[in-house]
Protein backbone atom coordinates (compact mmCIF):
# COMPACT_ATOMS: atom_id res chain seq x y z
CA UNK A 1 0.00 0.00 0.00
CA UNK A 2 2.94 2.37 1.15
CA UNK A 3 4.66 1.21 -1.96
CA UNK A 4 2.09 1.92 -4.53
CA UNK A 5 1.07 5.72 -2.22
CA UNK A 6 4.72 6.58 -3.38
CA UNK A 7 4.25 5.69 -6.85
CA UNK A 8 0.97 7.96 -6.79
CA UNK A 9 2.79 10.69 -5.26
CA UNK A 10 5.48 10.10 -7.41
CA UNK A 11 3.92 10.26 -10.81
CA UNK A 12 1.32 13.19 -9.82
CA UNK A 13 3.23 16.12 -8.80
CA UNK A 14 6.98 15.19 -8.34
CA UNK A 15 7.60 14.33 -11.38
CA UNK A 16 4.55 15.80 -12.72
CA UNK A 17 3.82 14.73 -16.61
CA UNK A 18 3.74 17.56 -18.65
CA UNK A 19 5.66 19.79 -15.99
CA UNK A 20 9.12 17.99 -16.03
CA UNK A 21 8.50 15.09 -18.18
CA UNK A 22 7.09 17.23 -21.12
CA UNK A 23 4.36 14.56 -22.18
CA UNK A 24 1.24 15.95 -23.59
CA UNK A 25 2.06 19.11 -24.43
CA UNK A 26 -0.22 19.57 -27.11
CA UNK A 27 -3.32 19.15 -25.22
CA UNK A 28 -1.60 20.95 -22.30
CA UNK A 29 -1.02 24.44 -24.40
CA UNK A 30 -4.35 23.58 -26.62
CA UNK A 31 -6.97 22.70 -24.20
CA UNK A 32 -6.44 25.25 -21.30
CA UNK A 33 -8.42 28.64 -22.65
CA UNK A 34 -11.33 27.57 -20.05
CA UNK A 35 -11.33 26.22 -16.80
CA UNK A 36 -14.49 23.68 -17.45
CA UNK A 37 -12.93 22.14 -21.20
CA UNK A 38 -9.22 21.47 -19.30
CA UNK A 39 -11.42 20.03 -16.41
CA UNK A 40 -13.38 17.78 -19.29
CA UNK A 41 -9.82 16.88 -20.94
CA UNK A 42 -8.32 15.99 -18.30
CA UNK A 43 -11.19 13.56 -16.75
CA UNK A 44 -10.95 11.86 -20.42
CA UNK A 45 -7.24 12.09 -20.23
CA UNK A 46 -7.68 10.38 -16.64
CA UNK A 47 -10.25 7.89 -18.08
CA UNK A 48 -8.10 6.82 -21.10
CA UNK A 49 -4.92 6.62 -19.37
CA UNK A 50 -5.64 4.73 -16.64
CA UNK A 51 -7.57 1.67 -19.31
CA UNK A 52 -5.06 2.14 -21.51
CA UNK A 53 -2.23 1.26 -18.68
CA UNK A 54 -4.33 -1.46 -17.36
CA UNK A 55 -4.34 -3.16 -21.02
CA UNK A 56 -1.12 -2.75 -21.94
CA UNK A 57 0.42 -4.01 -19.12
CA UNK A 58 -1.31 -6.75 -18.94
CA UNK A 59 -0.38 -7.75 -22.71
CA UNK A 60 3.49 -6.82 -21.72
CA UNK A 61 2.83 -9.37 -18.49
CA UNK A 62 0.87 -12.08 -20.26
CA UNK A 63 1.49 -12.09 -23.83
CA UNK A 64 5.10 -10.43 -24.64
CA UNK A 65 6.71 -11.93 -21.80
CA UNK A 66 6.02 -15.15 -22.48
CA UNK A 67 6.86 -15.19 -25.78
CA UNK A 68 10.13 -13.50 -25.27
CA UNK A 69 8.83 -10.47 -27.59
CA UNK A 70 9.49 -7.68 -25.42
CA UNK A 71 11.01 -6.06 -28.48
CA UNK A 72 7.60 -5.51 -29.91
CA UNK A 73 6.29 -3.31 -27.52
CA UNK A 74 6.31 -0.09 -28.79
CA UNK A 75 4.01 -1.42 -32.18
CA UNK A 76 1.95 -3.44 -29.80
CA UNK A 77 1.64 -0.64 -27.55
CA UNK A 78 0.18 2.35 -29.92
CA UNK A 79 -1.99 0.15 -31.86
CA UNK A 80 -3.57 -1.35 -29.05
CA UNK A 81 -3.94 2.57 -27.66
CA UNK A 82 -5.64 3.34 -31.05
CA UNK A 83 -7.51 0.57 -30.88
CA UNK A 84 -8.65 1.24 -27.42
CA UNK A 85 -9.27 5.24 -27.94
CA UNK A 86 -11.33 4.02 -30.71
CA UNK A 87 -13.50 1.24 -28.83
CA UNK A 88 -14.28 3.59 -26.30
CA UNK A 89 -15.25 6.22 -27.93
CA UNK A 90 -17.65 3.90 -29.97
CA UNK A 91 -18.86 2.16 -26.68
CA UNK A 92 -19.50 5.36 -24.90
CA UNK A 93 -21.04 6.74 -27.88
CA UNK A 94 -23.96 3.61 -27.85
CA UNK A 95 -24.34 3.20 -23.95
CA UNK A 96 -23.39 6.05 -22.59
CA UNK A 97 -24.63 9.33 -24.42
CA UNK A 98 -24.03 11.59 -21.14
CA UNK A 99 -20.48 10.38 -20.60
CA UNK A 100 -19.57 10.78 -24.49
CA UNK A 101 -21.60 14.31 -24.66
CA UNK A 102 -18.97 15.16 -22.12
CA UNK A 103 -15.73 13.54 -22.55
CA UNK A 104 -16.86 12.68 -26.75
CA UNK A 105 -14.96 15.80 -28.59
CA UNK A 106 -11.69 15.06 -26.43
CA UNK A 107 -11.09 11.82 -27.21
CA UNK A 108 -10.03 12.34 -30.85
CA UNK A 109 -7.37 13.98 -29.08
CA UNK A 110 -5.69 11.50 -26.75
CA UNK A 111 -4.21 9.28 -29.27
CA UNK A 112 -1.53 11.67 -30.61
CA UNK A 113 -1.50 12.43 -26.98
CA UNK A 114 2.18 11.35 -26.35
CA UNK A 115 1.33 10.73 -22.23
CA UNK A 116 -0.47 7.73 -23.29
CA UNK A 117 2.62 5.69 -25.12
CA UNK A 118 4.42 7.88 -22.75
CA UNK A 119 3.11 5.78 -19.40
CA UNK A 120 2.69 2.59 -20.71
CA UNK A 121 6.55 2.60 -21.65
CA UNK A 122 7.70 3.76 -18.71
CA UNK A 123 5.51 1.06 -16.52
CA UNK A 124 7.99 -1.52 -19.07
CA UNK A 125 10.64 0.46 -18.02
CA UNK A 126 10.29 0.50 -14.10
CA UNK A 127 9.11 -2.73 -14.49
CA UNK A 128 5.86 -2.61 -13.05
CA UNK A 129 3.50 -4.68 -12.36
CA UNK A 130 -0.33 -4.59 -13.52
CA UNK A 131 -1.55 -2.80 -10.36
CA UNK A 132 1.32 -0.62 -10.11
CA UNK A 133 1.09 0.08 -13.53
CA UNK A 134 -2.63 1.05 -13.43
CA UNK A 135 -1.59 3.32 -10.33
CA UNK A 136 0.94 5.15 -12.29
CA UNK A 137 -1.41 5.59 -14.61
CA UNK A 138 -3.96 7.10 -12.71
CA UNK A 139 -2.09 9.06 -11.36
CA UNK A 140 0.10 10.52 -14.26
CA UNK A 141 -3.38 11.51 -15.33
CA UNK A 142 -4.37 13.29 -12.37
CA UNK A 143 -0.94 15.05 -12.15
CA UNK A 144 -2.10 15.80 -15.72
CA UNK A 145 -5.44 17.39 -14.90
CA UNK A 146 -4.10 19.34 -11.93
CA UNK A 147 -1.86 20.94 -14.31
CA UNK A 148 -4.21 21.55 -17.08
CA UNK A 149 -6.93 23.00 -14.88
CA UNK A 150 -4.28 25.12 -12.59
CA UNK A 151 -2.83 26.52 -16.32
CA UNK A 152 -6.40 27.18 -17.60
CA UNK A 153 -7.32 29.25 -14.10
CA UNK A 154 -4.36 31.36 -14.55
CA UNK A 155 -4.88 31.76 -18.49
CA UNK A 156 -8.45 33.17 -17.42
CA UNK A 157 -7.02 35.85 -15.08
CA UNK A 158 -3.94 36.36 -17.87
CA UNK A 159 -7.05 37.54 -19.95
CA UNK A 160 -7.06 40.65 -18.09
CA UNK A 161 -3.56 41.43 -17.98
CA UNK A 162 -1.42 43.79 -20.46
CA UNK A 163 0.78 41.93 -21.75
CA UNK A 164 3.51 42.98 -24.55
CA UNK A 165 2.40 42.57 -28.08
CA UNK A 166 4.97 39.91 -29.14
CA UNK A 167 4.41 38.10 -25.64
CA UNK A 168 0.47 37.60 -26.22
CA UNK A 169 -0.61 33.90 -27.02
CA UNK A 170 1.41 31.17 -27.07
CA UNK A 171 5.15 32.75 -25.58
CA UNK A 172 3.57 34.02 -22.40
CA UNK A 173 1.40 30.43 -21.70
CA UNK A 174 5.05 29.20 -22.14
CA UNK A 175 6.55 31.39 -19.51
CA UNK A 176 3.60 30.18 -16.79
CA UNK A 177 4.50 27.49 -17.89
CA UNK A 178 8.13 28.04 -17.19
CA UNK A 179 6.77 29.72 -13.84
CA UNK A 180 4.71 26.52 -13.07
CA UNK A 181 7.38 23.94 -13.63
CA UNK A 182 9.48 26.01 -10.44
CA UNK A 183 6.58 25.65 -8.68
CA UNK A 184 6.17 22.05 -8.73
CA UNK A 185 10.22 21.66 -7.97
CA UNK A 186 8.51 22.29 -4.24
CA UNK A 187 7.09 19.02 -4.58
CA UNK A 188 10.29 17.23 -5.26
CA UNK A 189 11.44 16.71 -1.22
CA UNK A 190 8.20 14.57 -0.56
CA UNK A 191 9.63 11.32 -1.41
CA UNK B 1 14.97 25.23 -57.98
CA UNK B 2 12.42 22.61 -59.66
CA UNK B 3 9.31 21.88 -57.27
CA UNK B 4 10.21 18.21 -55.72
CA UNK B 5 13.56 17.75 -57.01
CA UNK B 6 15.40 16.53 -53.64
CA UNK B 7 17.72 19.74 -53.52
CA UNK B 8 14.46 21.99 -53.31
CA UNK B 9 13.25 19.50 -51.04
CA UNK B 10 16.07 19.91 -48.58
CA UNK B 11 15.82 23.20 -48.50
CA UNK B 12 11.96 23.11 -48.00
CA UNK B 13 12.45 21.38 -45.10
CA UNK B 14 15.96 23.10 -43.22
CA UNK B 15 14.59 26.79 -43.66
CA UNK B 16 11.27 27.20 -45.48
CA UNK B 17 8.91 24.74 -43.65
CA UNK B 18 11.51 23.67 -40.68
CA UNK B 19 9.81 21.94 -38.86
CA UNK B 20 10.20 23.03 -34.80
CA UNK B 21 10.91 27.10 -36.24
CA UNK B 22 8.20 27.42 -38.74
CA UNK B 23 5.81 24.60 -38.11
CA UNK B 24 6.01 24.65 -34.55
CA UNK B 25 5.75 20.61 -34.69
CA UNK B 26 7.16 18.12 -32.42
CA UNK B 27 7.11 19.58 -28.75
CA UNK B 28 7.46 17.16 -26.72
CA UNK B 29 10.92 15.80 -28.17
CA UNK B 30 12.06 19.80 -28.49
CA UNK B 31 11.67 20.74 -25.10
CA UNK B 32 12.55 17.37 -23.60
CA UNK B 33 16.01 16.18 -24.79
CA UNK B 34 17.47 20.10 -25.32
CA UNK B 35 19.32 19.47 -22.30
CA UNK B 36 22.27 19.36 -23.35
CA UNK B 37 23.92 19.92 -27.26
CA UNK B 38 24.86 16.14 -28.17
CA UNK B 39 21.86 14.83 -26.88
CA UNK B 40 19.91 17.12 -29.10
CA UNK B 41 22.15 16.31 -32.32
CA UNK B 42 21.46 12.33 -31.30
CA UNK B 43 17.62 12.93 -31.38
CA UNK B 44 17.89 14.94 -33.92
CA UNK B 45 19.51 12.43 -36.42
CA UNK B 46 17.24 9.21 -35.01
CA UNK B 47 14.28 11.17 -35.76
CA UNK B 48 15.85 12.04 -39.10
CA UNK B 49 16.89 8.36 -40.48
CA UNK B 50 13.26 6.96 -39.02
CA UNK B 51 11.88 10.35 -40.80
CA UNK B 52 13.42 9.34 -44.32
CA UNK B 53 13.30 5.42 -43.72
CA UNK B 54 9.42 5.54 -43.36
CA UNK B 55 8.58 8.56 -46.03
CA UNK B 56 10.82 5.63 -48.51
CA UNK B 57 8.80 2.66 -47.74
CA UNK B 58 5.34 4.71 -47.15
CA UNK B 59 5.79 6.69 -50.75
CA UNK B 60 6.63 3.08 -51.95
CA UNK B 61 3.30 1.58 -50.19
CA UNK B 62 1.19 4.02 -51.33
CA UNK B 63 -0.47 2.74 -53.85
CA UNK B 64 -1.16 -0.70 -52.32
CA UNK B 65 -2.53 0.67 -48.51
CA UNK B 66 -5.80 0.67 -48.73
CA UNK B 67 -7.28 4.63 -48.07
CA UNK B 68 -9.35 3.56 -44.78
CA UNK B 69 -6.96 2.09 -43.40
CA UNK B 70 -4.11 4.26 -43.92
CA UNK B 71 -3.21 5.84 -40.80
CA UNK B 72 -3.07 2.64 -38.77
CA UNK B 73 -1.01 1.05 -41.57
CA UNK B 74 1.58 4.41 -41.34
CA UNK B 75 1.55 3.36 -37.21
CA UNK B 76 3.05 0.48 -37.67
CA UNK B 77 5.57 0.86 -40.43
CA UNK B 78 6.82 3.93 -38.45
CA UNK B 79 7.11 2.44 -35.19
CA UNK B 80 9.06 -0.72 -36.79
CA UNK B 81 11.84 1.71 -37.68
CA UNK B 82 11.74 3.58 -34.43
CA UNK B 83 11.95 0.08 -33.01
CA UNK B 84 14.72 -0.70 -34.81
CA UNK B 85 16.73 2.29 -34.25
CA UNK B 86 15.44 1.76 -30.70
CA UNK B 87 17.34 -1.90 -30.93
CA UNK B 88 20.66 -0.44 -32.65
CA UNK B 89 21.32 2.38 -30.56
CA UNK B 90 20.89 0.35 -27.78
CA UNK B 91 23.80 -1.95 -28.90
CA UNK B 92 26.25 0.29 -30.23
CA UNK B 93 25.56 4.03 -28.40
CA UNK B 94 24.31 2.81 -25.30
CA UNK B 95 25.18 6.17 -23.74
CA UNK B 96 22.86 7.63 -25.88
CA UNK B 97 20.59 5.26 -25.44
CA UNK B 98 20.38 6.01 -21.74
CA UNK B 99 20.32 9.93 -22.20
CA UNK B 100 17.48 9.92 -24.49
CA UNK B 101 15.23 7.20 -22.63
CA UNK B 102 11.59 7.25 -23.38
CA UNK B 103 11.85 9.82 -25.57
CA UNK B 104 13.11 7.26 -28.81
CA UNK B 105 9.80 4.83 -28.56
CA UNK B 106 7.56 8.27 -28.50
CA UNK B 107 9.43 9.10 -31.68
CA UNK B 108 6.50 7.11 -33.15
CA UNK B 109 3.81 9.77 -32.15
CA UNK B 110 5.99 12.80 -33.24
CA UNK B 111 3.74 14.79 -35.43
CA UNK B 112 6.50 15.55 -37.82
CA UNK B 113 6.70 11.80 -38.65
CA UNK B 114 2.77 10.78 -39.23
CA UNK B 115 2.20 14.36 -40.87
CA UNK B 116 5.13 14.39 -42.99
CA UNK B 117 3.77 10.80 -44.65
CA UNK B 118 0.29 12.20 -44.60
CA UNK B 119 0.98 15.65 -46.18
CA UNK B 120 3.60 14.65 -48.59
CA UNK B 121 5.03 10.56 -48.70
CA UNK B 122 1.75 9.33 -49.15
CA UNK B 123 1.26 11.70 -52.50
CA UNK B 124 4.99 12.12 -54.05
CA UNK B 125 7.50 9.59 -55.52
CA UNK B 126 9.79 7.42 -53.64
CA UNK B 127 12.78 9.66 -54.15
CA UNK B 128 11.70 13.03 -53.50
CA UNK B 129 9.81 11.22 -50.81
CA UNK B 130 12.89 10.44 -49.04
CA UNK B 131 14.83 13.63 -49.50
CA UNK B 132 11.79 15.16 -47.83
CA UNK B 133 12.21 13.01 -44.72
CA UNK B 134 16.09 14.00 -45.06
CA UNK B 135 15.38 17.53 -44.99
CA UNK B 136 12.89 17.80 -42.62
CA UNK B 137 14.97 15.65 -40.29
CA UNK B 138 17.91 18.25 -40.61
CA UNK B 139 15.69 20.82 -40.12
CA UNK B 140 14.61 19.26 -36.58
CA UNK B 141 18.44 18.33 -35.95
CA UNK B 142 19.63 21.58 -37.06
CA UNK B 143 16.98 23.45 -34.49
CA UNK B 144 16.87 21.35 -31.48
CA UNK B 145 20.57 21.39 -31.57
CA UNK B 146 20.82 25.14 -31.83
CA UNK B 147 18.59 25.08 -28.85
CA UNK B 148 20.27 22.70 -27.21
CA UNK B 149 23.38 24.21 -27.45
CA UNK B 150 22.10 27.51 -26.20
CA UNK B 151 20.90 25.87 -23.07
CA UNK B 152 23.92 23.81 -22.25
CA UNK B 153 25.68 27.42 -22.65
CA UNK B 154 23.38 28.79 -20.15
CA UNK B 155 22.85 26.48 -18.00
CA UNK B 156 26.31 24.60 -17.80
CA UNK B 157 28.49 27.01 -19.60
CA UNK B 158 30.15 24.73 -21.98
CA UNK B 159 28.87 23.70 -25.44
CA UNK B 160 29.16 19.93 -26.15
CA UNK B 161 30.98 19.15 -23.00
CA UNK B 162 33.59 21.82 -23.85
CA UNK B 163 34.14 24.29 -21.53
CA UNK B 164 33.32 28.15 -23.23
CA UNK B 165 32.28 30.37 -20.43
CA UNK B 166 35.21 31.18 -18.39
CA UNK B 167 35.30 29.58 -15.09
CA UNK B 168 34.28 32.75 -13.32
CA UNK B 169 30.64 31.97 -14.73
CA UNK B 170 28.16 30.44 -12.45
CA UNK B 171 26.02 28.37 -14.46
CA UNK B 172 22.26 29.58 -14.52
CA UNK B 173 21.41 25.34 -13.80
CA UNK B 174 17.83 26.19 -14.22
CA UNK B 175 18.39 26.54 -17.98
CA UNK B 176 18.85 22.70 -18.09
CA UNK B 177 16.09 21.96 -15.84
CA UNK B 178 12.46 21.60 -16.97
CA UNK B 179 11.73 25.28 -16.47
CA UNK B 180 14.09 26.54 -18.55
CA UNK B 181 12.79 25.05 -21.58
CA UNK B 182 9.60 26.72 -21.29
CA UNK B 183 11.34 29.62 -20.94
CA UNK B 184 13.64 29.38 -23.79
CA UNK B 185 11.04 28.93 -26.20
CA UNK B 186 8.65 31.43 -24.97
CA UNK B 187 11.31 34.04 -26.37
CA UNK B 188 11.92 32.35 -29.31
CA UNK B 189 8.40 31.82 -29.96
CA UNK B 190 8.13 35.80 -28.85
CA UNK B 191 10.92 36.18 -31.72
CA UNK B 192 8.46 34.44 -33.89
CA UNK B 193 6.04 36.26 -33.82
CA UNK B 194 8.10 39.84 -34.36
CA UNK B 195 9.27 38.19 -37.45
CA UNK B 196 6.31 37.77 -38.70
CA UNK B 197 4.51 40.63 -37.72
CA UNK B 198 7.26 42.38 -40.21
CA UNK B 199 6.25 40.16 -43.16
CA UNK B 200 3.51 41.34 -45.69
CA UNK B 201 -0.02 39.73 -44.57
CA UNK B 202 -0.47 37.41 -47.21
CA UNK B 203 3.35 35.37 -46.73
CA UNK B 204 2.24 34.65 -42.91
CA UNK B 205 2.13 31.14 -42.37
CA UNK B 206 -0.87 30.47 -39.87
CA UNK B 207 0.18 26.95 -39.72
CA UNK B 208 0.73 27.08 -35.60
CA UNK B 209 -0.20 23.92 -34.06
CA UNK B 210 0.08 24.22 -30.34
CA UNK B 211 -2.07 27.90 -30.41
CA UNK B 212 -5.09 26.11 -32.05
CA UNK B 213 -4.44 22.91 -30.19
CA UNK B 214 -4.44 19.44 -32.34
CA UNK B 215 -7.65 19.23 -33.40
CA UNK B 216 -7.36 22.58 -35.56
CA UNK B 217 -3.96 21.75 -36.51
CA UNK B 218 -3.58 21.60 -40.55
CA UNK B 219 -1.41 18.44 -40.09
CA UNK B 220 -3.38 15.91 -40.50
CA UNK B 221 -1.14 13.55 -38.67
CA UNK B 222 -1.80 15.26 -35.02
CA UNK B 223 -5.38 16.31 -35.35
CA UNK B 224 -7.19 12.78 -34.50
CA UNK B 225 -7.95 12.34 -37.61
CA UNK B 226 -6.54 8.54 -37.06
CA UNK B 227 -9.50 7.07 -36.65
CA UNK B 228 -11.99 9.24 -38.20
CA UNK B 229 -11.22 7.28 -41.71
CA UNK B 230 -10.56 4.03 -40.24
CA UNK B 231 -14.21 3.86 -39.00
CA UNK B 232 -15.97 5.61 -41.87
CA UNK B 233 -17.63 3.13 -44.45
Amino acid sequence: MKELLIIAVGAAVVNNVVLSQFLGLCPFFGVSKKIETAAGMGGAVIFVITLSSLVTSLIYQFLLTPLNMEYMQTIVFILVIAALVQFVEMFLKKSMPALYESLGVYLPLITTNCAVLGVAVINVQKSYNVLQGTVNGFATALGFTISIVLMAGLREKMEYNDVPKYFQGFPMVLLTAGLMAIAFFGFSGII
Amino acid sequence: MKANSPGERLYNGIIKENPTFVLVLGMCPTLAVTTAAINGIGMGLTTTVVLALSNLFISLLRNVIPDKVRMPAYIVIVASFVTMVQLLLQGFIPALYDALGIYIPLIVVNCIILGRAESYASKNGPVSSIFDGIGMGLGFTLSITILAAFRELIGAGTVFGFQVMPSAYEPATIFILAPGAFFVLAFLAAIRAKLQDKRPKEEQKPVHCMEGGCASCGNEGCSGKFYDNTVKK
